[in-house]
């Protein structure tokens, strides 16, 4: 017995002393990070051998790995060793550090799907590596278009499990999460772009703007507490904020020219938005509460538009337009602009990490995932002709 | 990388020990919560026992779980007149009990520049033919459809459509046309007269339409 408590009081010491050899494993990279301005942007990669599985099960563990900072490597360049099985019913995974051999975490998921297991399991090896938050098993809602409709969708965050939302075959666009359930977008089933607030889980939906002229860009806040949108009643497109059922509505804005697409800071407290007040489109910050548009500094790159803030809040992500489109990010508070891709529309992935983006096709649209660290794209299954208007579940 | 693996070896004596521990112990190791593990009663218990596996039916995907189920739409409730904000802005009952005519106006579609909203001098007849044949009959009514090519992205395309809509609107009642007769509405690049992606395509795009509306023949 006591023998037996004093292994007890050694276990739980020695699962202390682990939580700084955690941290600090991952706080080595800092020395590797892409660094801009003195800012760190995104981690480098950790190489991971991953064996034992195979067909769709191996792809999707290792795509989804890789959208989160972990790169499926030969044996003799990695640092970890992933290894495990699936057989059929059951998926397992045995995380070793290939160095020191040491047993890092041991996984294993039955129920769902073949799918559903890899996606979990991957979100398990990442928090473990200390890459989460785990998005496997998010979401993207997004626009597709035939013709002259286009209807809302959702599917798994890598393309799979389509599925339509909207079936009005009238124009549906600008769709965005609120929470799991919700999605908000702008319908023209009424002949005006309105806003709506739709709960997929049960089909409820009801408008929550209509107002003369534009009601669109619905952008909910991470806390679920109010709805930033674009609306022209006064005459021309204008930010405003109101609650989630579309009272207490409060306009933000007064200029003469366009404001477009606003996003939301992580607290919630500040809105990013565009606004071509000065002729141009540029990016500004504006508190919840109102009071005088910050412009956000992006050195580099012009025509600024689709803003989209990180989840650490830390960068903003957005499309800079100079003949061609181009993903770009920046600091949240302003300055020099990276350019990653090309492309436009990005929306954050929960890990601040990866970003679902639009590319341009022979005339048509497909939406792309893009990990920031190497600027890789993997372009997702398009639905109907064209897809568009990704918004990242968190 | 260097000074990650020294700390691998500083630290390796500890590790050695809690796994060792670990594994002779209690099913539901310590190791195993701290790297993430949580509520995994049989799946860190070592190498060479048998996890029974964490049924993932507990970690619900988002959405409706995962499934290919179709999702139940209910129809939008048309409620006339909108949201109640009492300030009388909202879209709805405008073409009540009004019949759509697309082509009584079809070539007085007014063309704007790139990235342009004003009203060039080549376009203003075309406005001031439509003003005077709503000036003359009273009971008709207008919308004006704002469009915009593809050469730009698609909220600020929507929110630049509004906006060439709005300065038609705007010049009509300076031509004294009571402004509730005319309903400006954006489609954005949504809605392009030519599918091609050239500059004649892109110049025919950016446009503005009216659609008249007439009362119904009772």
């Amino acid at each position: 017995m006591n023998l037996f408590s004093t292994f007890r009081s050694l276990r739980l010491w020695a699962a202390v002393a682990l939580l700084p050899f955690v941290a600090s494993a991952a706080d080595q990279d800092i020395g590797d990070l892409t660094r801009l301005g003195g800012a760190n942007l995104f981690a480098k990669p950790l190489p991971v051998y991953i064996s034992g599985y195979s067909g769709e099960v191996d792809s999707v563990l290792k795509n989804d790995l890789f959208f989160m900072g972990i790169d499926s490597v030969p044996e003799a360049q990695a640092s970890y060793i992933l290894s495990g099985k699936f057989d059929g019913s059951q998926i397992e995974g045995t995380l070793m550090d290939k160095v020191n051999k040491n047993y890092l975490t041991r996984q294993a998921f039955r129920g769902g799907n073949a799918r559903i297991q890899a996606h979990t399991l991957a979100d398990a090896i990442a928090v473990a590596l200390a890459r989460g938050p785990g998005i496997a098993r998010t979401k993207v809602a997004f626009k597709a278009k035939k013709g002259g409709v286009s209807e809302a969708f959702i599917s798994d965050y890598d393309g799979a499990n389509v599925q339509q939302v909207t079936q009005d075959n009238t124009l549906t666009v600008a769709p965005c999460w609120a929470g799991r359930e919700v999605l908000y977008y702008t319908s023209y089933k009424l002949g005006n772009p309105d806003i709506y607030y739709h709960k997929i889980t049960t089909g409820e939906r009801h408008p929550i703007a209509r107002y003369l002229g534009l009601n669109t860009s619905a952008a909910v806040s991470a806390d679920g507490q109010h709805v930033a949108m674009i609306l022209s009643k006064s005459g021309n497109p204008e930010l405003y904020v109101s609650d989630l059922s579309g009272t207490n509505l409060r306009r933000l804005t007064t200029t003469p020219q366009e404001e477009s697409s606003p996003c939301w800071s992580p607290d919630g407290r500040e809105i990013c938005y565009t606004s071509r007040a000065s002729g141009i489109n540029r990016l500004y910050r504006i508190g919840l509460d109102g009071g005088a548009p910050r412009q956000v500094a992006t050195i580099g790159v012009s025509n600024c538009t689709e803003p989209s803030w990180s989840p650490d809040g830390k960068l903003i992500a957005f499309t800079s337009q100079a003949g061609s489109f181009r993903v770009c990010v920046v600091e949240a508070k302003g300055g020099e602009a990276v350019v990653l891709v090309e492309g436009e529309d990005p929306s954050w992935a929960p890990n601040s990490r990866a970003m679902v983006i639009v590319k341009r096709q022979n005339g048509n649209r497909v939406l792309s995932l893009l990990d920031g660290y190497s600027k890789r794209t993997k372009d997702v299954a398009r639905v109907w002709e064209s897809t568009s208007q990704p918004s990242w579940s968190r | 990388m260097k000074k990650n693996i020294s700390n691998f070896y500083r630290f390796a004596p500890v590790l050695l020990l809690i796994v060792i521990i670990s594994s002779g112990c209690n099913r539901q190791s310590k190791l195993g919560s701290v790297l993430g593990a949580r509520n995994t009663p049989v799946t860190d218990d070592g190498a060479g026992s048998r996890p029974g596996g964490r049924n993932i039916d507990n970690v619900p995907p988002i959405g409706n779980g995962g499934g290919i189920n179709p999702i139940n739409t209910s129809p939008i409730p048309v409620t006339d007149g909108g949201l109640a904000n009492g300030d009388g802005e909202t879209a709805g009952s405008f073409g009540a009990n009004m019949d759509e005519d697309r082509s009584k106006f079809e070539t007085q579609t007014v063309y704007f520049d790139l990235d342009k909203s004003n009203i060039k001098p080549t376009e203003v007849e075309k406005i001031r033919t439509v003003a005077t044949h709503l000036k003359a009959n009273a009971s008709h009514k207008v919308i004006v459809e704002g469009h915009c090519d593809e050469r730009g992205t698609e909220e600020y395309n929507r929110a630049l459509g509004q906006r060439r809509a709005d300065t038609v609107r705007e010049f009509l009642a300076r031509e004294g046309v009571p402004p509730d007769r005319i309903r400006p509405v954006s489609f954005g690049e949504d809605r392009p007269s030519e599918t091609g992606h050239s500059e004649a395509a892109w110049a025919k795009n950016r446009r503005g339409v009216f659609i008249l509306l007439t009362p119904k023949k009772p």
